[in-house]
């Protein structure tokens, strides 16, 4: 198939980027990332500067890749990742836009690449258990009922790629902060600190520079995992409650 | 035999063990204990006075070279599996680190012993990045067979026949047969094997004729009619029976099918999954002692990189294992033992003349790399590489194909530094140098590989060598002359120099394995 690449291109955060076209001949087969590295050799043959664009597990679970592909974070398809979208999901002949994450939480580092260490900074603020390893009670000890179980689960399996901040019209990244939220409140070591950990990640949250949520639901829309957006309703108000309760 | 010890979840245990370990490290940030250092890449150790005092790191957005010095160096960092080009492991994961620490003295413990798991989705065409591994879980209620006639295979490869329409008699479903005890949960290497005699011997069933079907509409039957009898449908028709085994094996890897489905357009609930053996771990690595110290004094190796936990064959879950001892269990207190000598000796200064000399031979490799501007990408490098690997120091080996490979890698390391191509400039974010410095260092390791397994004269765990197998094909080892860790040490330009570490079987007998 013959396709064309309208892609990104920006050489350092505080460079002006611009829309480049590039030719390319790709097989259905391959994984999108996998025509990136095939566009890739032939520019660096030609003595051409390579497209930079994040990736490192390729199966869809370390959240390292993520552009948006023709408007759409992680591309068309539903619960994928940009590593795991293969090529037969095009047709011959397709113009194909490609650009990375958009938020000024996620400054660009080059082309495709953003700078996503804003949401350590979160998990830092609160996203853990307050116990050190090797001293806790054995978790499988603690019966947990079974849909409790898979709540958190269903909230665990973020991979905190930021396709929900991309989506957003506000580059809120209120889905991963409530996942994160999420997974720890339904799980009884995590439930002690539920007041202290909502309030101070959703303050690193807006530190950081995300907009606000606004119910447009985007960010489920396009999430990679299929994280719920009922994870913002619990955040919500599991805020709401704290910050009345609160003695800080 | 069989107990159960590990668990499971939803096919994304080692990554919601991950996400744990990485809330408890973001907890210590908070805390002012640990600063982390993103997008920094070791590219080599430093020693004063024989003892590992610090590392000089690129720091990959700015590309400028960082000193950091320490009472000690711990290395978490993983395997060399992407040696061989298409592995399962992440694309960054790579032996740098590692063998930095060799170029400057550590051993290297038997680093011919390579992982290839069995259920992988095959390869789909010369552009392949790398290979997906499908749980090892599957295995619980898949059934892998191939067509027991050529003919069949045929017709399943033109797509004039569809595998789930071929009668059972016509079927070899070869781990039941060859296992009867085991069947389809033999260990990764008697299952990997396995498939290679299959379809080497013109069995497999896609076009490369690399690959074997993992089959689970009888598991779908067998949890259907339970859930018919549980539900109390009697008399349940075949369809509603499919339907409702459909759903259990939904529960049981609902994400795994659906990972399939997207990797390879398939519907595995309907027709057979494809799957082939990848490289997935390497056993071997830095040598460590009991409290995971290398011989570079000073010097620790946790994980994956290090040779320590696994033998010849690592079992399933047992990686995750590693990391969670190695990382929580042992180095906090046996690290504590190693400073407790170093107590009175003050903190370490970069400005040190050893920090400014490595520093400088660094510098050095990262020009000497962008200015041979030759006329091969790294990628072909690597990719040429991996083929030797795979071809002469993969499943099955032999001393004809070792001795071949190892001449084909001196070769071809002279032509990378003669022809290579990187873009670019070192003072930058520039992801091909960091590649280029990652290829350079995996040739070394290949190198070393070879040697290792050209050595062991003996079939032992992931390490097969044709000469030394069973009339029935099962490995055969030597006992008597091997029972050893093969601890490498490198020389350039030379053969790299063997040293033994006796292996002792003191509360276990050293015993064959038997899955029949």
């Amino acid at each position: 198939m013959k396709l064309t690449l309208k892609i990104w291109r920006q050489k350092n955060t505080n460079s002006h980027g611009k829309f480049e076209n590039y030719q390319i001949t790709a097989d259905t087969h391959m994984s999108f990332l996998e025509m990136l590295d095939v566009l890739n050799q032939d520019l660096i043959e030609q003595g051409k500067d390579p497209v930079a664009f994040e990736h490192d597990c390729r199966e869809g679970i370390c959240g390292a890749c993520g552009v948006v592909i023709d408007g759409r974070p992680h591309g068309v398809l539903k619960g994928t990742t940009t590593c795991q979208l293969h090529m037969r999901f095009f047709k011959d002949g397709d113009t194909i836009t490609i650009e990375p994450w958009r938020a000024s939480a996620f400054p660009v580092i080059k082309d495709l690449v953003v700078d996503r260490s804003a949401f350590d900074r979160i998990i830092q603020a609160g996203g853990y258990v307050s116990v050190n390893t090797g001293q806790a009670q054995d978790g499988n000890a603690i019966p947990i009922e079974r849909d409790t179980a898979a709540k958190a689960f269903d909230a665990a399996a973020c991979i905190g790629c930021g396709a929900c901040v991309a989506a957003c019209p506000n580059a809120s990244a209120m889905l991963f902060v409530s996942a994160k939220v999420s997974h720890l409140f339904h799980l009884p070591q995590g439930k002690v600190e539920d007041e202290s950990r909502v309030m101070s990640m959703v303050t690193q949250m807006d530190k950081e520079g995300f907009g606000n949520c606004s119910n447009v639901y985007a960010c489920e829309a396009e999430c990679p995992k299929e994280i719920s957006v009922e994870n913002i309703a619990l955040m919500n108000r599991r805020f709401i409650k704290s910050s009345l309760t609160s003695n800080k | 035999m069989q107990v159960s010890r590990t668990f499971y979840a939803r096919g994304q245990t080692g990554q919601q063990l991950l996400i744990g370990a990485y809330q408890a490290l973001s907890r210590q940030i908070a805390l002012g204990s640990v600063v982390m250092y993103n997008r920094h890449e070791m590219l080599d150790l430093v020693m004063i006075d024989g003892k590992a005092r610090g590392i000089i790191v690129r720091n990959l957005l700015t590309g400028k070279l960082e000193r950091f010095a320490a009472h000690c160096v711990i290395l978490a960092t993983g395997g060399y599996g992407n040696v061989f080009y298409l592995s399962t492991n992440a694309m960054g994961c790579n032996v740098t680190a590692a063998w930095r620490a060799v170029k400057r003295g550590a051993l290297m413990a038997n680093p011919c012993y390579t992982q290839i798991h069995p259920t992988c989705i095959p390869v789909s065409g010369e552009y392949q990045s790398k290979l997906t591994l499908m749980s090892e879980s599957l295995r619980n209620d898949g059934r892998v067979w191939v067509p027991k006639d050529k003919k069949d295979v045929e017709a399943i490869r033109s797509g004039n026949l569809a595998a789930q329409d071929l009668p059972e008699d016509r079927r070899d479903y070869y781990l039941e047969r060859r296992y009867p005890a085991f069947g389809n949960l033999v260990p990764r290497d008697v299952a990997s094997r396995a498939a290679k005699v299959v379809c080497d011997d013109g069995l497999g069933v896609n076009k490369s004729g690399l690959a074997v079907f993992l089959d689970f509409a009888e598991a779908i039957q067998r949890y259907g009619k339970s859930e018919a009898h549980a539900k109390g449908i009697e008399n349940a028709n075949p369809a509603a029976i499919i339907k409702l085994g459909e759903k259990v094996i939904e529960t049981k890897y609902g994400n795994l099918f659906e990972m399939y489905e997207k990797i390879t357009g398939e519907n595995p609930y309907k027709t057979p999954m494809m799957i082939y053996p990848a490289v997935h771990y390497t056993m071997g690595g830095l040598w460590v002692d009991y409290n995971l110290e290398t011989n570079i004094p000073g010097l620790f190796a946790l994980g994956e990189c290090n040779f320590s936990d696994h033998g010849a064959n690592r079992l399933g879950a047992s990686a995750l294992m590693q990391g969670l001892a190695d990382g929580y269990f042992v180095i906090p207190y046996t690290v504590g033992t190693y400073l407790a000598a170093d107590i009175r000796t003050p903190s370490i200064s970069t400005n040190h003349d050893a920090f400014a000399k490595v520093e400088q031979e660094v510098n050095d490799r990262l020009n000497k790399l962008l200015s041979v501007k030759g006329s091969q990408t790294v990628e072909q490098f690597h990719r040429r590489l991996g083929m030797i690997m795979w071809d002469h120091c993969g499943m099955s080996r032999t001393a004809e194909g070792l001795s071949k490979a190892k001449t084909m890698i001196q070769e071809l390391r002279s032509e990378y530094w003669n022809d290579v191509i990187v873009p670019g400039e070192q003072n930058e974010f520039n992801p091909e140098l960091e590649k280029a410095m990652r290829v350079a260092d995996f040739m070394e390791m290949g190198e070393m590989m070879v040697e290792d397994a050209l050595h062991r004269n003996e079939s032992c765990g992931g390490h097969f060598r044709e000469e030394y197998q069973t009339p029935e094909g099962e490995a055969l080892r030597n006992d008597a002359d091997f029972t050893y860790v093969a601890a490498w040490e490198w020389r350039d330009d030379q053969d790299s120099v063997l040293h033994q570490e006796p292996l002792k079987f003191e509360k276990v007998e050293l015993k064959t394995r038997s899955y029949k």
